[in-house]
């Protein structure tokens, strides 16, 4: 390739110029270049990268570069840049695709030999920090196995001292008893010596002793003897012989007849002290015994977990037991047989005993260290948690009885008397004035029922008469209705009809006549009442004609008058009760005369109010 | 008066005549017949001759041809009853058992050998501590005949039983005392009291005898206690080691020693319990004691001007009045133990022991008493 020329950007002097410096320096082969151009990527990046990777190619050695970069690619087994050539000596065409085939290979491979880079390097830095770790232990162990061999060898050396002196131990040992053996050898052969000499001795003594006093005896003038005083002499002057009487036989035996019997005698008294002796201490044993069975059969009886084969056979050796103490007790004698079964049985007993406290000594060791719980025994781990919890309630309760008394004590002591009562007095004020309230509130609904009682016992008399007023008025009428009837003929089965009429349903024919009776309905006795409405009804005449409907609605605005000052009176009566102006209000509605379902529906509504306020009251 | 009773006191003397050593016969004298008669080749040892307690028997050891026998003679008649030689080398001592049945009889303290024969010459039993050291040196019955008590060169009591004739426990005698249940009573000096205007020049004649005017007291020592001891010369004959004097009290519940390593005290055991019971260290060797003949009091001479006695309930330090110095050798107490006789070289005192107030006393010349 020729010189590369180099593209210098117009914003990027410095950098440029430090690169062109370096390409204009190079005139070499495409591969030192392509070296080169590697060294120059490893400078970092920052640096303006597009003028760096500019310095390979450029505009005017576009083909240069590319057949370049193609003999390049192929070497490392990429595929062909160029697009097939379709004959020889054309001028290839760059294969794009290819081209951007091998560039993201090219990336790919990048990306992954970096990576591998990184893994290695890492598994560098891992192996190193390793053989550190492990240089610094083997020196360690080094170590400790030298300082380990030195003990150990010191404790050799040791140890072959001690040997040694134990054995020239022992040789001094051995040698000692070999010398207390000799001297003793020694002793025994002197004292044998030393017998045989003074048996020699004494013999020569005695002869000599013996021929002394021949000589003595032969030459015995002066007597050296005792000097008797008060010789008590005999009649001849002579010492006289005691017979002594060896030679008789008789007392020969008498003395050894006699020696015999003191013998015996004292043979017989021994054997009487320790034949005492053996009962008093078979007695003993005996009771011994007994108490021992006493001690361990309650025991049994109780089913013990871990009793096991010796209860069974403790029993039995009770029941043996039992049998053996009353034929012992027959034979005091010492047999043999007997003293074996006593002792034996004793023997027995004691070992069962002794295997009871065992057991029990194990138990209770158990019990202090595995905390087993059994039925009787309770561990010492739950009990001391119950201890702590009993404690902790215990407490508890204390600071509540402290807290009482303290709040107590502050009742107590915090205000005086006068203000105990005081305060006593203010409740109990609030209390009567609460009940007091009450009772005018009682009293004063029980005055107005009195009142609506007695305007209802009013209303009702007064009805009564009306009533009676009515039904004369109304016999009047009819009377005169009869005898105007009887001067008209066609009226009559109109009045019958009308009569059949109101005798039959009154609903039919006039709805407004129904329903002025119906107000009257509520101010009798509200259970009385559908019977004087019948009966008004029936009182009614009901003809169509407006006079009597006038004359008719006369009557009843009257009794709607007197309806209204009849409801009046509840109302004036409560004038506290809650609902009472809803109902005010339709007893407003009911005076006039007009709107009487509305004062029809007020009655029922506070007909029902009154019922509803009366059930209230207590 | 019971002839033989009186023959064996009248005996007891002949033990130590002259003519009986010298003849080498022991000679009987009967008091009451005026009549002699001969026991040839007695044996003049320590104990050659004892008699039974009823007085009924008599044993006498001899020795012929270099060999030792025990004659049983009846004191009635003075028969011989029996006639047999015993094993020792050369028997130091024979001794009948209180009850008359059980004949003891001892070697020499080359030998530790002790036989036990019975009325009748046969051999019951022979006991044997150990050998090649010096044996026995002295040997007590027990009045029930149940114990005998062998003392011993090696400073050891050993007491055998009457029904297996085996040792049962060996009482030791060691110089320091630590058991705190032992009671230690040391004669202690109580200085004379000082009476002023009468110090003369040359000193008072109390200071030069020695302990024959001071009074002395018990003081109960607590232990530990070392008691002086005597080292003994060990190349000489008859060293002073060793149990020098044993007594059983008449109640069988005590016994008192007395080890010659130790001299100056006197150990008593509870035999009951086999275990020592108290000591008594007195500011001189002791060289007597003896029971109470009819309870267990003890009375104890040192060879100074004091008599000492002992009871469970305590001890007490007597001062025996008189001019002049009056050296206790023995006591012997009398049969009845009401009265007990202090003899020195040439005079004895006889003291009268009353329940509650002292001692009394009364002088006698010792004369011909041997």
């Amino acid at each position: 390739m020729g010189d590369w020329m180099t593209v210098t950007d117009p914003g990027l002097s410095s950098e440029s110029k430090y690169i062109s410096q370096y390409t204009s320096e190079t005139k070499m082969s495409p591969s030192s270049l392509y070296s080169q151009q590697v060294l120059c990527s490893s400078i970092p990046l920052s640096k303006n990268v597009h003028s760096f990777f500019s310095a390979f190619c450029t505009e005017e050695n576009i083909e240069q570069s590319i057949s370049y970069l193609d003999q390049e690619l192929t070497t490392f087994g990429f595929p062909s840049l160029y697009e097939e050539s379709k004959g020889k000596e054309t001028k290839r065409e760059l294969n794009i695709v290819a081209v951007l085939n091998c560039m993201n290979e090219l990336l790919v491979l990048q990306r992954k030999n970096l990576l591998a880079q990184e893994n290695v390097e890492t598994q560098n830095l891992k192996l190193g920090s390793d053989m550190d770790h492990l240089q610094n232990c083997y020196a360690k162990l080094k170590e400790q196995l030298e300082t380990s061999r030195r003990e150990m060898i010191g404790l050799q050396e040791r140890d072959r001292q001690l040997q040694c002196k134990n054995r020239n131990l022992h040789q001094l040992l051995k040698n000692e008893k070999d010398e207390v053996q000799k001297l003793q050898n020694i002793i025994a052969s002197r004292a044998t010596q030393y017998n045989h000499d003074m048996k020699r001795k004494e013999r020569e003594y005695n002869k000599l002793k013996e021929r002394l006093h021949q000589l003595v005896m032969n030459k015995k003038d002066k007597k050296i003897a005792m000097e008797v005083l008060n010789y008590v002499g005999r009649a001849d002057g002579k010492r006289g012989s005691w017979r002594t009487g060896k030679t008789e036989a008789s007392f020969f035996l008498r003395n050894e007849d006699e020696m015999y019997k003191i013998l015996l005698n004292d043979y017989e008294y021994r054997q009487k002290q320790i034949l005492m002796e053996n009962a008093e201490l078979k007695k003993v044993l005996q009771q011994m015994k007994k108490e021992m069975i006493s001690l361990l059969s309650p025991q049994k009886q109780k089913p013990r977990e871990r009793a096991d084969d010796s209860t069974g056979t403790v029993i039995s050796d009770i029941e043996e037991d039992a049998g053996e103490l009353s034929r012992e007790s027959t034979w005091d004698l010492s047999c043999e047989t007997v003293r074996e079964q006593l002792t034996n049985s004793i023997r027995k007993q004691w070992r069962i005993l002794k295997s009871h406290v065992e057991k029990l000594d194990n138990q209770v060791s158990k019990v202090h260290l595995e905390g087993f719980n059994d039925e009787d025994v309770i561990s010492r781990q739950d009990h001391e948690q119950e201890t702590e919890k009993l404690e902790l309630e215990i407490q508890q309760c204390k600071e509540m009885i402290k807290t009482q008394q303290q709040l107590l004590q502050q009742l107590a002591t915090a205000c005086d008397d006068d203000t105990t009562s005081l305060l006593r007095d203010c409740y109990l004020l609030e209390e009567k004035e609460r009940l007091k309230e009450e009772w005018s509130l009682f009293k004063e609904q029980k005055k107005n029922f009195e009142k609506e009682r007695r305007s209802f016992t009013e209303a009702a008399i007064r009805l009564g008469l009306e009533r009676k007023a009515f039904e004369e008025e109304r016999a009047s009428w009819l009377k005169q209705q009869f005898l105007n009837m009887t001067t008209f003929d066609h009226q009559n089965s109109e009045n019958l009809k009308l009569f059949s009429a109101f005798s039959g349903s009154s609903d039919r024919d006039n709805p407004t006549v129904h329903s002025r009776p119906r107000q009257k309905k509520p101010h009798g006795a509200p259970s009385g009442s559908p019977v004087c409405t019948s009966k008004l009804t029936k009182s009614l005449p009901a003809s169509p004609s407006t006079s009597d409907f006038c004359q008719t609605r006369s009557c009843v605005s009257e009794y709607s008058s007197s309806i209204s000052v009849l409801n009046t009176t509840p109302e004036e009566s409560k004038p506290n009760q809650v609902g009472r102006e809803c109902t005010n209000q339709k007893w407003s509605v009911a005076s006039r005369p007009d709107s009487q379902e509305g004062c029809c529906s007020g009655c029922s509504s506070t007909h029902a109010d009154a019922h509803i306020e009366k059930d209230d009251l207590p | 008066m019971n002839f033989s009773e009186v023959f064996k006191l009248s005996s007891l003397l002949c033990k130590f005549s002259p003519d009986g050593k010298y003849l080498l016969r022991i000679t009987v004298w009967s008091l009451c017949t005026k009549s002699v008669s001969y026991i040839k080749y007695p044996k003049a040892c320590q104990q050659g001759i004892t008699f039974t307690r009823d007085g009924r028997y008599l044993a006498l050891a001899e020795r012929r041809d270099c060999k030792d026998y025990v004659s049983i003679l009846v004191c009635s008649d003075w028969q011989l009853l029996r006639h047999f030689d015993t094993d020792t080398q050369d028997l130091a001592g024979i001794e009948w058992a209180p009850n008359g049945c059980v004949l003891a009889a001892w070697d020499s303290c080359l030998e530790y050998k002790i036989l036990l024969y019975s009325l009748d010459g046969r051999l019951l039993s022979a006991f044997c501590a150990y050998e090649w050291s010096l044996g026995i040196k002295s040997v007590a019955w027990s009045p029930s005949s149940q114990f005998l008590a062998v003392g011993s060169y090696d400073g050891k009591v050993r007491i055998l039983n009457h029904v297996t004739w085996k040792m049962i426990t060996e009482f030791g005698h060691p110089a320091t005392i630590n058991n705190p249940k032992i009671v230690v009573y040391k004669e202690a000096e109580k200085s004379p009291p000082l009476v002023l205007g009468r110090l003369t020049f040359p000193p008072p004649r109390a200071a030069a005898g020695p302990l024959s005017s001071t009074e002395s007291e018990y003081e109960v020592a607590s232990v530990p206690v070392s008691l002086q001891t005597l080292k003994p010369a060990a190349d000489r004959a008859n060293p002073r080691i060793g149990i020098g004097a044993l007594a059983f009290s008449p109640d069988n519940c005590f016994l008192a020693t007395r080890s010659d390593s130790v001299p100056t005290a006197v150990w008593i055991w509870d035999i009951q319990k086999l275990r020592l019971l108290a000591v008594l260290e007195q500011l001189s060797a002791v060289r007597c004691f003896q029971w109470d003949p009819r309870q267990a009091r003890l009375a104890i001479c040192t060879g100074g001007g004091k008599v000492y006695l002992w009871s469970p309930a305590g001890c007490v330090s007597v001062q025996v009045p008189g001019e002049g110095d009056f050296q206790v050798l023995s006591v012997c107490w009398h049969l009845s133990g009401d009265s007990l006789a202090l003899l020195s070289k040439d005079h004895f005192c006889l003291c009268f022991l009353e329940t509650e107030q002292g001692v009394g006393t009364a002088f006698g010349q010792r004369g011909d008493h041997t």
